[in-house]
């Protein structure tokens, strides 16, 4: 018979508020194999956890139920507790009454009633706890980082100069992302490629980091420490081990005037390219929609032209397999097409433009050379208008959060514009000014105050041009009348997104997004880095909205992670997998058929009925490689005989479950 | 019928009790996420966590039945999302021959639910329950398999 202990959380007033936690207690004093029920403030804190050992002692518990939040959230946390008295992590279970009861329900009657009956499931299933021990799995000490912007680079530096290797595979022909794209950072103004450029520069020279540029993940296997990431390095049509980075093919390329992403079409390319100046690697790739060799199969004139002979036309896509024991995820942001807004004039406006593409206008390597010249006429602007909030904080076209960087860079960009042509008329159309950062709200006070910039609150209902100037018509809500400004530029803090293709990566890692396409962490607060899944990391912008100096922290964040996942000699594997009776087990395969991982295999075994001492009788049974087994239960839910059983989650215990419900209602 | 169901079926405070079976790392999560997002719903679901959805023996969702439960929900993961690739699709396979063999045993289609809920859901989740409450409010208290209830085609 066990000994069963159940603690009642009150959270603080979080459970307490709609269960009478005193009631709940007292009900599971009298649930079957129960023989001690208290409850306590806070659980989970150090006295709570040392009344829970001492109840252990005092009334020989042998299994644990903790009625208080979810078990993703606290099970580890009581597991650890009961082991310290010795008992098996595995004997403790946890009643989900917060998220599941208090918080969701208000009327004390109801949720308490509700509480009981979620304890009485859990006591019977810890009832019929077996006994559960880790083993211990091998771990490849190498990281995958995917995405080599600022946040990329950064943990995979910092987890290179732990000592570890490193892959980082970035999806356009350089590393960089989207901080190369611009010219100053706020609040300091930093120059961007003086920060950026020299990280660029030490993460292709680190021996421990390994770039695979223009490379997409392409599928993803194994679990935390064994992971095989299969990764499609797509054909460059250049050599890169001949390439000098010389600039000859792509100052020769007769296809001109491609627009070139990184400039956000508003400089060009060529068919050969490299993105900008300072890509990392140096080496170009041809564009293969765009490029005559490809389109009409004649020219060449690269290939003749590259003093190293590093041109390859014939080269193809490589698919290569890296086992990698954690990966960091950082793929960056994508931004909101504000083509859909009518008032905006539905990007028809050449001089309508977002705030990266102003980004670009204004370097020094950009298609202007750091001129601020309008795109249409490539006039010198007089007066700029800079609105907030397109698409961010619009639930009716774009997306009801804060994209969080755009009041800083709206600000930015007005000082620098004013630093810039020192005549120029900035305004910015704001709803909020949002600078809650190191230094930030003194950049939007100097912006205003030293720079003189115009700052109107208030939305812009239309955009349309007039004799050769942008009308900008909206409302002052401070002044409360309507206000119209005649400007050269507008330019539009579009809102972050995620990238289009965050949901199909999540897919491949196994790993959440939330309903915009974010990617999803395990926990906002206890674990900001780590997905669910072990193993997988997150960094930077692909999680929400955020900064650099944010990005950077995190980056870093995950990269100790991961350097502290390495830094074990083993693994622990989790106990919950599958396992045949082979007594029972007829060998029909069912099992093996079914399971996701190919875990099951068909064995031979001796029948010990049928077998004589003269004659050996097999039989085929199907047995688990554990090593392999993830815990899903696919087997279990398909085996004819009952045979395939998984442990902590058996069909005893399920059953249990449902049965100590209709026994509280009977 | 027994003298309990009997009492049920004439009880006027009768609730309905649903028996919830939800994977670990979608739907339990997404269940969890409208707890933190403070979603009120109607407290008639009892919840047991599952690894999987295709943990899910058919058997469960008959116990939940034989033990009384007015209705039965089961939740996984959206398809492809499975965090072990593929045990919602065994998942689906099975409750859709499970679902027949409901009807033909004569349990009301109302009373039994197979959705999938993300752990970004939780409205979703929130709303689940309130619809699937109302349904079987509306069926009334499950009193045990009854042949008349059985459609034509079987």
């Amino acid at each position: 018979m066990a000994r069963i202990g159940v603690f009642v959380c009150h959270c603080g007033t979080n459970i307490a508020k709609t269960v009478d936690v005193e009631k709940a207690a007292q009900a599971a004093a009298n649930f079957p194999d129960v023989v001690y029920a208290t409850d306590y403030k806070y659980m989970c804190s150090e006295p709570g956890q040392n009344l829970i050992k001492e109840a252990i002692r005092e009334h020989k518990l042998d299994r644990v139920v903790v009625a208080a939040c979810s078990p993703r959230l606290h099970e580890p946390t009581f597991q650890r507790c009961i082991a310290q008295e010795g008992l098996n992590p595995y004997f403790a279970e946890m009643a989900n009454i917060r998220e599941h009861c208090s918080w969701v329900h208000e009327d004390r009657g109801q949720a308490t009633e509700k509480a009981i009956d979620i304890i009485a499931m859990l006591t019977a299933k810890a009832k019929r706890n077996e006994p559960l021990f880790t083993k211990e799995i091998p771990l490849t000490k190498k990281a995958m980082v995917i995405g080599g912007g600022v946040a990329g680079i950064r943990a995979a530096l910092d987890i290179a100069d732990a000592g570890y290797k490193v892959v980082l595979v970035e999806k356009t022909p350089s590393i960089g992302g989207r901080m190369a794209q611009y010219d100053k950072t706020f609040p300091t103004l930093d120059c961007a490629a003086c920060i950026l450029t020299p990280m660029m520069v030490d993460c292709a020279s680190h021996p421990n980091i390994e770039i695979m540029t223009y490379s997409e993940v392409e599928e993803v296997s194994g679990y935390v420490g064994n992971f095989k990431v299969k990764v499609r390095k797509r054909a460059k049509s250049v050599d890169a081990s001949k390439c000098t980075g010389c600039g000859v093919c792509y100052e020769k390329c007769v296809v001109k005037g491609l627009p070139n992403p990184f400039d956000e079409g508003l400089g060009t390319r060529r068919a050969i390219y490299v993105p900008f100046p300072q890509a990392v690697p140096n080496i170009p790739v041809i564009d293969r929609e765009n490029c005559r060799q490809f389109t009409k199969g004649k020219c060449g004139v690269c290939e003749k032209m590259c003093p190293a002979g590093a041109i390859r036309y014939d080269q193809e896509d490589e698919i290569v397999t890296e086992d990698v024991g954690a990966i960091v995820v950082a793929t960056g942001f994508d931004l909101w097409d504000y083509s859909k807004l009518g008032e905006y004039g539905y990007g028809k406006y050449p001089d309508v433009i977002s705030g990266i593409q102003f980004e670009r206008l204004m370097n020094a390597s950009g298609p202007t050379e750091g001129k601020i010249k309008r795109p249409s006429d490539g006039k010198v602007p007089e007066s700029v208008v800079f609105i907030s909030c397109v698409g961010s904080r619009d639930d009716e076209h774009g997306y009801p959060y804060c994209s969080k960087v755009c009041c800083m860079y709206n600000a930015k960009h007005a000082l620098l514009l004013k630093d810039k042509l020192h005549d120029a008329k900035a305004y910015v159309f704001y709803m909020d000014i949002r600078a809650n950062g190191k230094g930030y709200e003194e950049f939007v006070r100097r912006t205003i105050e030293d720079y003189g910039a115009n700052y109107i609150r208030g939305r812009v209902s239309r955009i349309f041009p007039e004799d050769g100037k942008m009308v900008v018509r909206g409302a002052d809500t401070l002044l409360g009348q309507p206000i119209e400004v005649k400007a050269d530029l507008v330019v539009l803090a579009t809102a972050m997104q995620p990238q289009p293709d965050a949901k199909d990566l999540a897919r491949k890692l196994g790993v959440s997004t939330d309903q915009y396409n974010w990617f999803a962490e395990a926990h906002p607060k206890l674990r900001p880095v780590e997905f669910l899944t072990a193993g997988i990391y997150v960094a930077g912008a692909c999680q929400y909205p955020k900064d650099i100096p944010d990005t950077v922290a995190q980056a870093s964040g995950a990269a100790s992670k991961v350097t502290g996942l390495f830094s074990k000699d083993a693994l622990t594997s989790e106990p919950m997998i599958a396992y045949i009776n082979e007594d029972t087990c007829v060998g029909c395969g069912l099992c093996a058929s079914v399971c996701p991982f190919t875990a099951i295999d068909l064995v031979e075994v001796v029948d010990r009925a049928k077998s004589t001492r003269e004659h050996q009788v097999m039989r085929t049974v199907a047995r688990v490689n554990e090593g392999i087994c993830h815990g899903c239960g696919t087997c279990a839910a398909g085996c004819r005989s009952m045979s395939a059983k998984l442990r902590g989650f058996e069909d005893t215990q399920i059953l249990a479950e449902i049965e100590a419900l209709a026994n509280v209602h009977s | 019928m027994s003298e309990e169901i009997t009492e049920k079926k004439n009880d006027s405070n009768w609730k309905p009790l649903i028996l919830g079976i939800l994977c670990n790392w979608c739907s339990y999560a997404g269940a969890d996420l409208a707890g933190s997002s403070r979603l009120k719903h109607p407290a008639n679901l009892r919840i047991v966590r599952v690894p999987c959805s295709g943990r899910v023996n058919p058997l469960f969702v008959l116990k939940g039945f034989q033990k009384g439960f007015d209705g039965v929900m089961v939740l996984g993961c959206h398809p492809g999302d499975c965090h072990y690739a593929k045990g919602n699709y065994y998942a689906r396979r099975r409750i859709m021959l499970l679902k027949e063999l409901l009807q033909s045993m004569g349990i009301e289609p109302e009373r039994f639910h197979f959705e999938w809920v993300s752990a970004s859901e939780g409205v979703r989740f929130a709303e689940l329950v309130s619809e699937m409450s109302e349904k079987i409010e509306k069926v009334g208290p499950f009193t045990g398999v009854d042949c008349s209830k059985v459609p034509a085609a079987f």
